[in-house]
């Protein structure tokens, strides 16, 4: 009997890992919480502004589609959507067993489903990071992300004027795609002095020229941005959001490289909308569940993987955003890497060396993207007493200092547990790693991102028994 | 001044210290970790008379009832412990439980505890979401919750202000010996010395004594809580399974679990719990998960649509004829223990930490402490120290 390889996530690292697995002969079953394959990338479907370079941008999405395509409709592959990963149960030895929720998310009853593979990939991604200032919480700020998801999907703009402001190459998607959707942009605003992004982009010029396709398409989103003369500064930053029940308008200033603010270039500039955007926290939650590893960069907390993606846990291997940010061609390369050996194929084969290397020099790329658009130590700056740090709970910044000050109450867990932090729906996958940062160094530590329920489940699902599946080719779920 | 060291920063070493400190003894407290770190901020914090049937347990968390109030009275962190005497309603859902339960809290007003029958009518209008499937209810007005972690921070602090050093990211690895005494602990900091040294590290207080040249039958037994998202309020006391009674007083191995449904401040509903022996094994078991879930509904079935949004687990500090460990060692002069709680050493804290001072000052306790000597053969007997 073949290999049966689990593929948690159907982004371009689980649809590599799928297309991998597969061709190393192996039954797939691939499983993923949305409805549809293809991740974030898929929600960042680059069809609205296709139309400002037709050619280049349709034929990224055309290897996109034919990927997929040949994924799902492959004989040996089960797609699950709609399906969520709600928790991963190590045994004594061997592969962990996964256990998924099958359903649509608001539907009552989700069937409890136990999958039991010979490998498991784990590419769940990672999700939108945005760092707290004064009035974050406030109607109309958003994630770059969500922003973007409504602009795609829903064509819908979060609001007209808007600002875009933050850190990271994906400043500019955002901003192409609600241009696209008919916003007007006010400015985009990059927190990192133009020395350190320049430096970031411009040092060994030769890993850029293997990643051409990639920074090519942020050429072509600055184009977008100068033919709408919308600016892009650098150095600058909205450090606090103000309105009465809705952001009305936005504080910026310029920063210095640690992004501390430079007092007196405050300016105010009337808003409609604000999206932020601070980079990408790796969704950690599945990988530490699986007993794997983390390697810890200067860009955070990442899955520990070797030179073939196996982590450090028994039959788990990890691909994507889970393993560092580094855009979609490096995550569909990594998953490629890690279906190829999960599904038993030849380490040695000479495909999977070409894999390796592609993927090196993606992870180049993506420790340049990285270098160029740090996280400036100083940003609690911005922050005041009654700043919310978690928005679930209401935590204010003054509360969690104070309690990681008081010794008595000093640990991570007493300070969670006393101002609650991190505890709310959310589950600290918003506030986790700010607090972490505002904790570190003040209190002893715990782990972050052990969440064992990875996904939330209803307690009449919780308390049904599961189904045990074991993989039939005959009989494909998604089939019937 | 005499020097005292408490290893363990828990429940049950915060509320020590502050009690010797109060009693001008110079209180170091060291742990491996930060305060509260251990299985205090992993377990619920249900201060109980209902569960405990006649008997030494059932005297010391009386006195710990009683004592809970008095503490936390004009304390400036007391709202952090979040003290609610809500009280708790015990319910049979089968007849033979409700024959058990009967004959239980017949047994536990004789020795004091209030314990109220409720009709059909009263139970609806306590607890209008639970169960009408109901056989049995009873009352017990003394129940009281904390939230563990904030009570035991609350009461480290206490102690602080009462002249106690607290040393944390500090493991205790040794005793220092003279003349049949101990007179410091050797830690991962340094020698700590003390005129005398309490053993309150919790399921690892086994481990600790061990290290200390000493025998102490202490185990970890795994349970497990859920937690749902936040709601308007459901849930209004503390509601338990009457088979609640029966998991404690077992050492069966395998799982067991007991319904126990509570609300907290922040708007979560805590379901627990589960008792295994698995040692120190954190994984949590799906399964053991689905029957605590089970369980719970069985006594709220409306809870069924509401998302668990989080689930965690400790280990409790097992001694296996479930009485805790308060008294001085057998064996090593200077040496105290005070541990061996189980599922109840958040309540039984404030009573363990008076009768501790007590003994250590030559005074007569205000419960016999007879029953809880470190010598008896449960306690010294060749466990296997999980
Ligand atoms: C706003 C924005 C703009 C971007 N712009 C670009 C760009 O211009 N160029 C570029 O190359 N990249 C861009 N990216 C990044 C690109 O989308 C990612 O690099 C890529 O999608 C990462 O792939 P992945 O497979 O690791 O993760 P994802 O694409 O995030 O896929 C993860 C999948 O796992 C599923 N999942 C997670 N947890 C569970 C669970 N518990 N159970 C079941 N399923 C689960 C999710 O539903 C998701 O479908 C952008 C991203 C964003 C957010
Ligand atoms: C699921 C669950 C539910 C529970 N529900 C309740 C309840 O409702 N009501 C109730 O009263 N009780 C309850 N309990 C039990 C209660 O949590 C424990 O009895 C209590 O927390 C024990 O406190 P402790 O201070 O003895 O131990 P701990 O809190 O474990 O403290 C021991 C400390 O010792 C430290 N330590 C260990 N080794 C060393 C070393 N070598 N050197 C230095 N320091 C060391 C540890 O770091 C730790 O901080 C529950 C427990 C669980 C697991």
């Amino acid at each position: 009997m073949s290999r049966h390889v689990v593929i948690v996530g159907a982004g371009p690292a689980g649809l590599g890992a799928a297309a991998g697995a597969l061709r190393a002969g192996a039954d797939v079953t691939l499983v993923d919480a949305s409805e549809q394959p293809g991740g974030q990338y898929h929600r960042m479907l680059p069809d609205a502004f296709a139309a400002a370079d037709p050619g280049r941008l349709h034929h990224g999405w055309q290897g996109f589609e034919r990927l997929r395509d040949h994924v799902l409709r492959h004989p040996r592959c089960d797609w699950w959507p709609e399906s969520t990963v709600w928790s991963i149960e190590r045994h004594d030895e061997g592969t962990p067993a996964v256990h998924v929720l099958r359903g649509e998310a608001d539907a009552a009853g989700r069937e409890r489903r136990v999958l039991q593979p010979d490998a498991l990939v784990l590419a769940p991604g990672a999700h939108d990071r945005v760092l707290p200032f004064p009035g974050w919480e406030l109607p109309g700020v958003y994630t770059a992300g969500a922003a973007q998801a409504l602009a795609k999907g829903e064509r819908l703009v979060v609001g007209d004027p808007v600002l875009i402001a933050g850190s990271g190459p994906f400043l500019l998607p955002v901003a192409a795609s609600l241009i696209e959707a008919g916003a007007t942009v006010l400015e985009v605003l990059e927190a990192n002095p133009a020395a350190t992004v320049a430096r970031g982009w411009a040092r060994r010029p030769w890993e850029l020229a293997s990643q051409a396709g990639k920074a090519g398409e942020l050429a072509e989103y600055a184009g977008l941005l100068a033919r709408h003369r919308v600016p892009y500064r650098t150095g600058r930053a909205v450090i606090e959001a103000r309105g009465d029940g809705r952001v009305e308008e936005a504080v910026t200033a310029r920063l210095r490289p640690d992004w501390s603010v430079v007092p007196g270039t405050e300016r105010t500039v009337p808003v409609d909308a604000l999206c932020v955007t601070h980079g990408f926290s790796p969704q950690l939650e599945l990988p530490v569940a699986a007993g794997c590893a983390l390697a810890r960069t200067p860009g955070g907390a990442f899955t520990e993987v070797d030179t073939d993606q196996c982590t450090t846990a028994p039959g788990v291997y990890a691909a994507g955003e889970i393993t560092g940010i580094g855009g979609a061609p490096a995550a569909r390369t990594e998953g490629l890497l890690a279906g190829w050996i999960a599904g038993g194929g030849d380490p040695g084969a000479r495909e999977a060396g070409a894999l390796r290397r592609r993927r090196d020099q993606a992870r180049a790329f993506a420790a340049r993207l990285a270098a160029a658009h740090p996280i400036g130590a100083a940003w609690p700056g911005w922050l005041r007493d009654e700043t919310v740090v978690c928005r679930c709970e209401e935590t204010t910044y003054g509360s969690l200092c104070r309690a990681a000050g008081d010794e008595a109450s000093g640990s991570a867990r007493a300070v969670k547990l006393g101002t609650r932090a991190g505890l709310g729906p959310c589950q600290a996958r918003v506030c986790g790693p700010t607090a972490a940062e505002l904790l570190s160094g003040k209190v002893p530590g715990a782990n972050p991102h052990h969440r064992p329920i990875a996904q939330p489940i209803r307690l009449g699902e919780l308390a049904s028994p599961p189904t045990e599946n074991t993989p039939d080719p005959d009989q494909k779920e998604s089939a019937r | 001044m005499t020097r005292i060291v408490v290893l363990g920063a828990g429940m049950v070493g915060a509320a020590c210290a502050r009690e010797l400190a109060l009693a001008g003894f110079a209180v170091t407290v060291v742990d491996r970790s930060g305060p509260a770190a251990g299985t205090t901020a992993h377990g619920e914090g249900n201060v109980l008379v209902s569960d405990k049937g006649p008997g030494p347990e059932l005297e010391l968390a009386k006195l710990s009832r009683e004592l809970w109030p008095a503490i936390l009275d004009g304390d400036p962190n007391a709202d952090a412990a979040e003290w609610d005497p809500k009280g708790g309603i015990v319910v049979a859902t089968t007849a033979e439980g409700a024959g058990a339960l009967t004959e239980f809290a017949e047994g536990q007003r004789k020795a004091g505890v209030t314990a109220e029958e409720m009709d059909v009518a009263a139970l609806a209008a306590a607890e209008p979401h639970l169960t009408r499937d109901v056989a049995k209810a009873v009352r017990y007005p003394e129940d009281a919750q904390v939230q563990p972690t904030g009570a035991a921070t609350a009461l480290l602090a206490a102690a602080v202000r009462a002249g106690a050093e607290l040393r944390t990211g500090c493991e205790a690895l040794g005793a220092v010996r003279r003349g049949g005494r101990i007179t410091g602990v050797r830690t991962s900091a340094g020698t700590i010395e003390g005129d005398a040294v309490v053993n309150a590290a919790g399921p690892w207080s086994g481990e600790v004594a061990k290290r200390l040249g000493v025998r102490l039958d202490v185990r970890p037994r795994r349970g497990e809580v859920l937690v749902t998202a936040p709601m308007p309020p459901t849930v209004f006391h503390k509601v338990y399974d009457a088979d609640y009674v029966g998991a404690v007083g077992s050492a069966a191995e395998d799982l067991q679990a007991s319904a126990v449904v509570e609300a907290t401040r922040g708007g979560t509903i805590l379901l627990g719990s589960s008792r295994r022996r698995v040692g120190f094994d954190d994984r949590l078991r799906p399964e053991v998960l689905s029957v605590i879930a089970a369980k719970a509904l069985r006594l709220f079935p409306m809870l069924a649509g509401v998302p668990v949004i989080r689930a965690y687990g400790g280990f409790r500090p097992f001694v296996p004829d479930h009485l805790p460990v308060i008294g001085a060692d057998p064996g090593l002069d200077g040496l105290w223990h005070a541990t061996g709680h189980e599922g109840a050493g958040i309540g039984l804290s404030a009573g363990t930490a008076a009768v501790l001072r007590d003994l250590m000052l030559g005074r007569e306790p205000a419960i016999d402490a007879d029953p809880f000597r470190a010598d008896r053969p449960a306690v010294q007997s060749e466990g296997e120290n999980l």
